[in-house]
């Protein structure tokens, strides 16, 4: 007996201890469901982190362009016969002075201008339409990792050389060195020496993207000195869109963020997210439902002795702080073993689950928030699983009690 | 001259039964005095369970006022009632009713636990005391359910003893006795009495028993049908 524990932690101690079995079983119950919940999360966390993580390889958070051409009739709008209005490649207008602005904004991680539009790329008798993209590497790679993708060569975009997607190189029969021509609907072209591959995990962007120089775009897309869009990087990605709608408001340009322009790969993530809420909510009220059973037999079987406590002067509120301190014990427990069968799971996961060359397929892990939220969450839990049994521990007259 | 231990002045009690109300006690009257040792006797179903219950606040009379050591306590609220019953009053029951979880000392302690709310070591040292004031102080840290019957109830009487209540109520406390243990278990409770001062009111069935107390009480069908002092001198 503790100096230091009042008598409710006594009481409820002991109690779990003297019914032993009960307790490890339930205690084992509710370690279970945690564990199922902890490696769950960890999964599913590292999963979406990971497909998300993919879909932005080759794409910026938020990308702003020039604000689309509208035709605005003369006389009355309802009348007038309005045909929509092709749009052609045009620039930011004053983007420097969008881009100082930009930069200074708290959310923004990076910002680089970009110059890109449609072109062939032409290599003896192969011909191959692609996007041209003007970058500023230094900038650009910090919105889209480019120089990690790279598998040959170097990220290089001097005058007079690209860096081109795996896929295109092999339709061109193309490698490091080779010359390709690049030319415009507008008649420009210019020859270009490959200096680097790239492969963004995409087949469509390894075959279409090919990364030159800001300059160079410029020119071949007679777009001189200006920029089609500017790509961004944020900090907090889920927050893009919000920052996204501010940005069109404030500026009059479209802004697209990787949430609008991937609206059913995001809607799939959302859902399921909710989906493996409801199941952490249904495993968790399976664990309610386990304490409070265990509980209840408890308060049966000890049903003499709570009536001798309240001989003895215990209060009421005594003995529903007792029964309502075990549920929120077994409860802590539980969790606490639950964690520790997660991350052995997962450590096993990571040696099964692993890609032909011995690298994980994706990272998961049990971050020690998981932990603390899971522990919390289950003593809370626990506590008010343990309500309806300790209110009738409470509410036990202590004559028919002691009669058996 | 100081209150009494107990004062009972027309106490009632009765219980719903179907639609029609049964009383078991009649409007008793009875005064303990402080340092008195009785006996309630009475068949089984004369109401002195009840009565001990209503005595010991663990039940609430219908009619009738109760004082203890001169404190009405019909008036108070249930949260009261159950310290009060706690501090003044200590219990000895038929089937020593201890804590199975605890040890000796722990449930000697129990009544000053619950009071005080932390253990502290003088409430140990007056458990170890008590102990050793019913002959078991080798047993101290034994589990309650490794102890034998007369153990156990040296232990409930250890334990009825803790808060130094003014009066102590037992319930057939040598009924599941052997003769030899009961006549130990009931000197021990009358030498309480008399280096302690402590009053005693003993439910008991055993004649022999009720011939060695100070005064008699006899309940038939929920009434006080005789209250005689008995002959035989005290020790």
């Amino acid at each position: 007996m503790h100096p230091w524990l009042p008598f409710e932690w006594i009481a409820a101690t002991r109690f779990l201890r003297e019914g032993r079995t009960q307790s490890l079983l339930i205690i084992g119950g509710v370690g279970a469901g945690v564990a199922g919940i902890a490696f769950m999360s960890a999964l599913l966390s590292g999963l979406q982190a990971n497909l998300v993580k993919r879909t932005l390889s080759s794409q910026a958070h938020l990308v702003i362009l020039p604000a689309e051409e509208v035709a605005r009739p003369q006389r009355d709008p309802a009348q007038a016969l309005v045909q929509i209005q092709a749009q052609r490649l045009r620039s930011i207008d004053q983007w420097q002075a969008l881009r100082g602005r930009l930069e200074k904004l708290p959310e923004v991680a990076a910002v680089s201008p970009v110059a890109s539009g449609p072109a062939f790329a032409v290599r003896g008798d192969a011909n191959k339409s692609i996007t041209l993209i003007g970058i500023e590497p230094e900038h650009y790679t910090r919105v889209i990792e480019l120089d990690q993708k790279i598998v040959a060569g170097a990220l290089r975009v001097r005058a007079g050389e690209a860096v081109i997607g795996t896929e295109l190189a092999r339709d061109l029969g193309a490698t490091l060195g080779d010359k390709l021509r690049i030319s415009t609907a507008s008649g420009a072209g210019d020859t270009l020496t490959i200096t680097g591959l790239f492969d963004l995990g995409n087949k469509t962007a390894n075959g279409r993207n090919v990364y030159v120089g800001l300059r160079t775009a410029q020119s071949l897309l007679d777009l001189v000195g200006g920029v089609s869009s500017i790509d961004r990087a944020v900090h907090d990605m889920y927050g893009a869109e919000a920052l996204a709608q501010r940005i069109a408001a404030e500026t009059g340009l479209v802004a697209d963020s990787w949430i609008k322009t991937n609206a059913q790969f995001f809607t799939a993530l959302t859902s399921q997210r909710v989906s493996s809420n409801v199941i952490r909510f249904f495993v968790a009220l399976s664990a309610a439902f386990g304490i409070a059973s265990v509980l209840v037999v408890s308060v049966v079987q000890r049903a003499r002795e709570i009536g001798i406590l309240r001989a003895m002067g215990a209060t009421r509120g005594q003995l529903l702080r007792t029964f309502l301190l075990q549920g929120g014990i077994v409860g802590l427990l539980g969790s606490l073993l639950g964690s520790l069968l997660a991350s052995l799971f997962l450590a096993l996961w990571r040696t099964l689950a692993v890609n032909a060359d011995g690298t994980p397929m994706f990272m998961i892990e049990v971050p020690g928030s998981l932990v603390l939220i899971a522990a919390g969450g289950a003593t809370l839990v626990g506590v008010l699983a343990a309500l309806m049994p300790a209110r009738r521990a409470a509410a036990l007259d202590p004559v028919v009690a002691i009669r058996g | 001259m100081a209150d009494p231990v107990l004062r009972l002045s027309g106490i009632r009690k009765s219980y719903q039964s179907g639609d029609s109300e049964l009383e078991v006690l009649h409007g008793i009257d009875l005064t303990l005095q402080r340092g008195e040792f009785a006996a309630l006797i009475g068949p089984s179903g004369s109401g002195k369970s009840t009565l001990l219950n209503l005595i010991g606040l663990l039940d609430r009379p219908s009619g009738g006022h109760l004082f203890i050591d001169g404190d009405e306590t019909s008036t108070l609220p249930e949260g009261e009632i159950t310290r009060l019953g706690g501090q003044r009053i200590g219990f000895v029951f038929q089937h020593h009713l201890l804590i199975p979880a605890f040890t000796a000392l722990e449930n000697v302690m129990m009544p000053l636990l619950v009071d005080r709310g932390r253990p502290d070591a003088a409430m140990r040292e007056r458990a170890a005391a008590l102990l050793a004031g019913v002959g078991l102080a080798d047993r101290a840290n034994h589990p309650a359910s490794k102890l034998s019957g007369g153990q156990q109830q040296r232990v409930a009487i250890a334990r009825a003893l803790a808060m130094r209540p003014a009066l102590v109520l037992a319930d057939e406390p040598t009924g599941n006795l052997d003769t030899h243990t009961a006549d130990d278990i009931f000197a021990l409770l009358r030498e309480v009495n008399q280096r302690e001062g402590t009053s005693f009111l003993i439910v008991t069935h055993d004649p022999r028993l009720a011939a060695r107390c100070d005064r008699i009480v006899e309940l038939v069908d929920g009434s006080i049908v005789s209250d005689r002092p008995h002959a035989e001198t005290p020790g």
